[in-house]
């Protein structure tokens, strides 16, 4: 299979303009002849349902929460990105583009990440537009921050809830549409399967959750905007929803998976508590702004933090790379936590955690200040542990937040299978090896509502609005397909949870495809995941029936996908002998114990195509030109 | 460990839509001060499909207060005891040794329930849907910052439009009005500059909206705000009512 990216010719800056010309338009009148699905309703699938049936196109969206409200977009805190350079601090879309690419570690496609920049000043527009109350100055302008990755302040924000603000904008438009009558909403239904027909997208399979009927919908194309994996590692930051099925169903039909092992680990979270635990809770990486990162000096110090003195602590991330200190990047960041603590110097009951402290900037500060500033974070850190972090440091770790891979699309956001499109972290077009804060929001809404309304034009008009044949054979086949696996799911009546499936896969996936990986681990979790997929399907204990609300089949089937997809994230990471970005292979460390990429061997994205029931899968390579930046090796010394 | 609870949980049962519902007993066992309230259901629901009976049904999703999703009515209070929370925000540290717990979905005619504590808030979207937007297509726009607003005004805004649709109001409510939540978006909306070319259309049509979905009139007890996790303040409800009067009085629809 030959991967072609369709990457226009021209100047980086001319591409997109070019590209929007070149591409075929549908006629006003025609529009309506064609059906087109949107699955998700988060930042991504909101603004792409909305904007397609503004312009015309007859839109069905799906969602299995019961509003599409509460897509996990809602919880993204920081903030959105956007070339505005409104503080007059230097930025520009290049800028945005070149800060993009090099925390993505270079390996991201240039052009993509350009277009990014290009319709970031878009997104802020529009969004005002709608009536997002964006923070201000008390002039009445916008107020900007900084965030990591960044010399310039382009974070635009509404205050710790940036993306529910978004969300709810891009709900609000959803809405407009769905009450004209142009968008017909599904909520509570699950797609679990596409409908194929000569190769071509043409439909899904989808569970209503609430009653279990099965049923298909046909469109001339369907659009992917179902979020990212992380919950392969049973906790992370994600919603307990989140899952990958739509997306590796999508796979198994011949939609290439790309850079499944590219995870990020979020540094700042909420450590685990105990084995109950179900979630892990971000604390927003504005914190290090003034928070210091430190250990004992001594291993296993049971001392509460202010009964060791200063000469007994470690500021290990002001020790080692003294010109960043606090504010390295997220990857960085937490794999040197990791490193401490798997050295012994771990604090709090499960010594799995670092202490993150705010006595100093209450010192310089004052308490009042460092309460406006994060009040809300505290108070949420409080009332999770029920710690009092104005007087005792934060006890903070790791967390599984994002995943950078996802379905291979090209520069038209389309999957290797025509009709068939992912947008927003369901692809993995655009943060490379590492996502910078505050561009999670930006590439959702700058794929939904500028780059896709353009780009499924072209298809639309190179097939023609002929209606698609509901009575061909295809849609009966793929909705039994769903009917046995569901029986199936519910036959085993084994003894092991759902839950206890998840839990032992996301143990694995963590122990050895987490913060840092070598071969022999990953060689050892291959095994164990395909045991564990194996055990799954002879004893699992899924309770109920097909024919109502049922929580645990629901489950059922996305566990079922995570133990496919855990294995494939496992040999992605083994065939990848680099370390870049979120992505830290042990062998590939410079002297100082630093990520070493190594660009002549492994700059391109690796993106897999699925063979068959546990047959392993074929690697594709798209090799990545850097045409415009220059690849270094990041040092935040 | 030292300080795990034994607990007696109420929680209501209901197979369907049709059925009858009751409340059932349930233990509770060996439950850390430090599980959320969510993860105390975990606990109990993975020892209920051990022992064959079918686990408990309940909405939620982020776990983190803001998608909305979780909705439980905890010992006659809408997210329970604590203020300002949500009910997976809710720790089990709020709670004793040996105390009897009832759990129930959230009480009203237009939130019917799907099964045990999953309720059906679509009435929500609708209203939403009735006005509750600007109606601007996506596109080029003009500049951000062509359109100056007071910042005070642009945080009264934000504390309006930080509801986050759980219908914890609706629930609290005797009336089970979803006045507050109606008005968080028209208070939102009528604020901005953006939001005033449809400001009078917009608050009838949702009001319309609301009483066709059955929610009841709202007799100002403020129940609603004291629930409200996101403290969505009584202020709001007095704009809307100023927007809906203005508008009964010279909008063209009259």
């Amino acid at each position: 299979m030959k991967l072609d990216s369709k990457i226009p010719d021209g100047p980086l800056a001319d591409k997109w303009t070019k590209h929007k010309f070149n591409l075929k338009l549908v006629n006003p009148a025609n529009k309506r002849k064609y059906n087109i699905i949107v699955v998700g309703t988060g930042l991504a699938g909101a603004s792409a349902a909305a904007s397609l049936a503004e312009l015309g196109y007859n839109v069905q969206s799906f969602c299995f929460q019961d509003s599409p409200r509460r897509a996990h977009s809602i919880a993204a805190q920081g903030g959105i990105n956007a070339a505005k350079n409104y503080p007059n601090d230097g930025d520009s879309v290049y800028r945005l583009f070149y800060d993009t690419i090099k925390g993505g570690d270079y390996r991201s496609r240039e052009a993509n990440v350009h277009r990014l920049a290009e319709v970031s000043v878009n997104i802020i527009d529009q969004c005002v537009a709608q009536g997002v109350p964006f923070a201000r100055e008390y002039g009445g302008l916008l107020d900007n921050r900084s965030f990591g990755g960044a010399q310039v302040s382009r974070t635009f924000y509404a205050r710790g809830q940036t993306g529910q603000q978004l969300l709810l904008g891009a709900y609000s438009a959803l809405s407009r549409q769905i009450h004209k009558g142009t968008v017909k909403m599904h909520t509570r239904e699950e797609m679990l399967d596409l409908v194929m027909i000569d190769g071509q997208a043409k439909g899904i399979v989808t569970r209503n959750l609430e009653t279990g009927t099965i049923d298909t919908h046909s469109a001339h194309a369907v659009l992917l905007c179902t979020g990212g994996y992380g919950n392969v590692f049973f906790l992370s930051t994600n919603a307990q929803g989140s899952n990958v099925t739509a997306a590796w169903r999508a796979h198994k039909h011949g939609a290439l998976f790309a850079n499944p092992c590219f995870t990020q680990i979020h540094p700042t979270c909420i450590p685990v508590s105990g084995d109950h635990q179900s979630k892990l809770t971000l604390m927003s990486e504005s914190l290090r702004n003034d928070g210091r990162v430190w250990v004992p000096k001594q291993k296993a110090d049971k001392r509460k933090a202010s009964q060791i003195p200063e000469n007994e602590r470690d500021y290990f991330l002001e020790r080692k790379y003294p010109s960043f200190g606090n504010l390295v990047p997220r990857d960085v960041a937490s794999r040197n936590a990791k490193e401490q603590c798997d050295a012994g110097f771990g604090v709090g009951t499960s010594g799995l955690a670092v202490f993150l402290d705010f006595a100093d900037a209450i010192k310089r500060l004052g308490e009042d200040t460092v309460r406006a500033r994060y009040g809300n974070l505290f108070d949420m850190y409080a009332q999770i542990t029920g710690e009092n972090p104005y007087a005792e440091p934060m006890r903070i770790y790791p967390a599984v937040h994002y995943t950078m891979g996802g379905l291979w699309v090209d520069y038209n956001l389309s999957t290797t299978i025509p009709g068939l499109y992912a947008l927003g972290e369901a692809n993995f077009s655009d943060h490379g090896a590492n996502r910078l804060g505050a561009s999670a929001l930006m590439q959702g809404l700058a794929d939904g509502y500028y780059v896709i309304p353009s780009t499924v034009s072209d298809y639309l008009a190179t097939i023609g609005p002929k209606p698609i044949d509901k009575n061909h054979p295809a849609f009966a086949e793929a909705k039994a397909k769903v009917e046995a696996q569901t029986k199936k799911l519910l036959s085993i009546k084994g003894t092991k949870t759902v839950a206890e499936y998840h839990r032992e896969l996301g143990l694995i996936m963590w122990e050895y495809c987490g913060m840092a990986r070598n071969d022999a681990g990953l060689r050892k979790a291959q095994v164990l995941i395909q045991e564990l997929r194996v055990d799954f399907w002879k004893n699992v204990n899924v309770t109920g029936t097909n024919e109502e609300l049922n929580q645990q089949l629901e489950r059922a089937g996305r566990v079922a996908d995570f133990l496919e997809l855990g294995e494939l994230m496992v040999v992605d990471a083994l065939a990848r002998a680099e370390s870049c970005g979120g992505h830290f292979r042990e062998e590939s460390q410079t002297e100082e114990g630093e990520a070493l990429r190594k660009d002549d061997e492994y700059c391109y994205v690796s993106a897999w195509q699925y063979t068959g029931e546990n047959q392993p899968e074929v690697l594709h390579k798209e090799e990545l030109n850097f045409e415009n930046v220059k690849l270094t090796q990041r040092s935040y010394k | 460990m030292s300080g795990h609870m034994n607990l007696t949980l109420k929680v209501w049962r209901q197979k369907d839509a049709k059925s009858t519902g009751k409340l059932e007993n349930y233990e509770a066992k060996d439950i850390s001060p430090d599980m959320s309230f969510l993860e105390m259901i975990d606990v109990v629901n993975e020892s209920l499909i051990k022992k064959g009976v079918e686990p408990i049904a309940f909405d939620h999703d982020c776990r983190e207060g803001i998608c909305g999703a979780c909705s439980m009515y905890i010992n006659g209070e809408a997210h329970g005891p604590k203020r300002a929370i949500t009910t997976c925000q809710l720790h089990m540290r709020s709670f004793h040794d040996g105390e009897t717990i009832t759990i129930e979905p959230w009480r009203a005619n237009a939130f019917p329930v799907i099964k045990d504590l999953v309720v059906d808030r679509s009435a929500f979207d609708r209203i939403i849907q009735a006005g509750g937007y600007v109606s601007v297509n996506t596109g080029v726009t003009i500049d951000a910052n062509s359109i100056p607003i007071e910042k005070e005004i642009a945080d009264d805004a934000m504390d309006a439009a930080a509801c986050i649709g759980c219908g914890a109001c609706v629930a609290a409510c005797k009336n089970a009005s979803a006045t507050l939540f109606l008005s968080a978006k028209v208070s939102q909306l009528a604020l901005l500059p953006q939001g005033q070319a449809e400001r009078q259309i917009r608050v009838e049509a949702m009001i319309d909206q609301m009483e066709e979905e059955g929610f009841g009139n709202c007799t100002n007890t403020e129940a609603c705000s004291a629930v409200c996790p996101k403290e969505i303040g009584q202020h709001h409800i007095a704009r809307m009512n100023r927007e809906f009067f203005g508008a009964k009085l010279s909008s063209p629809k009259k």
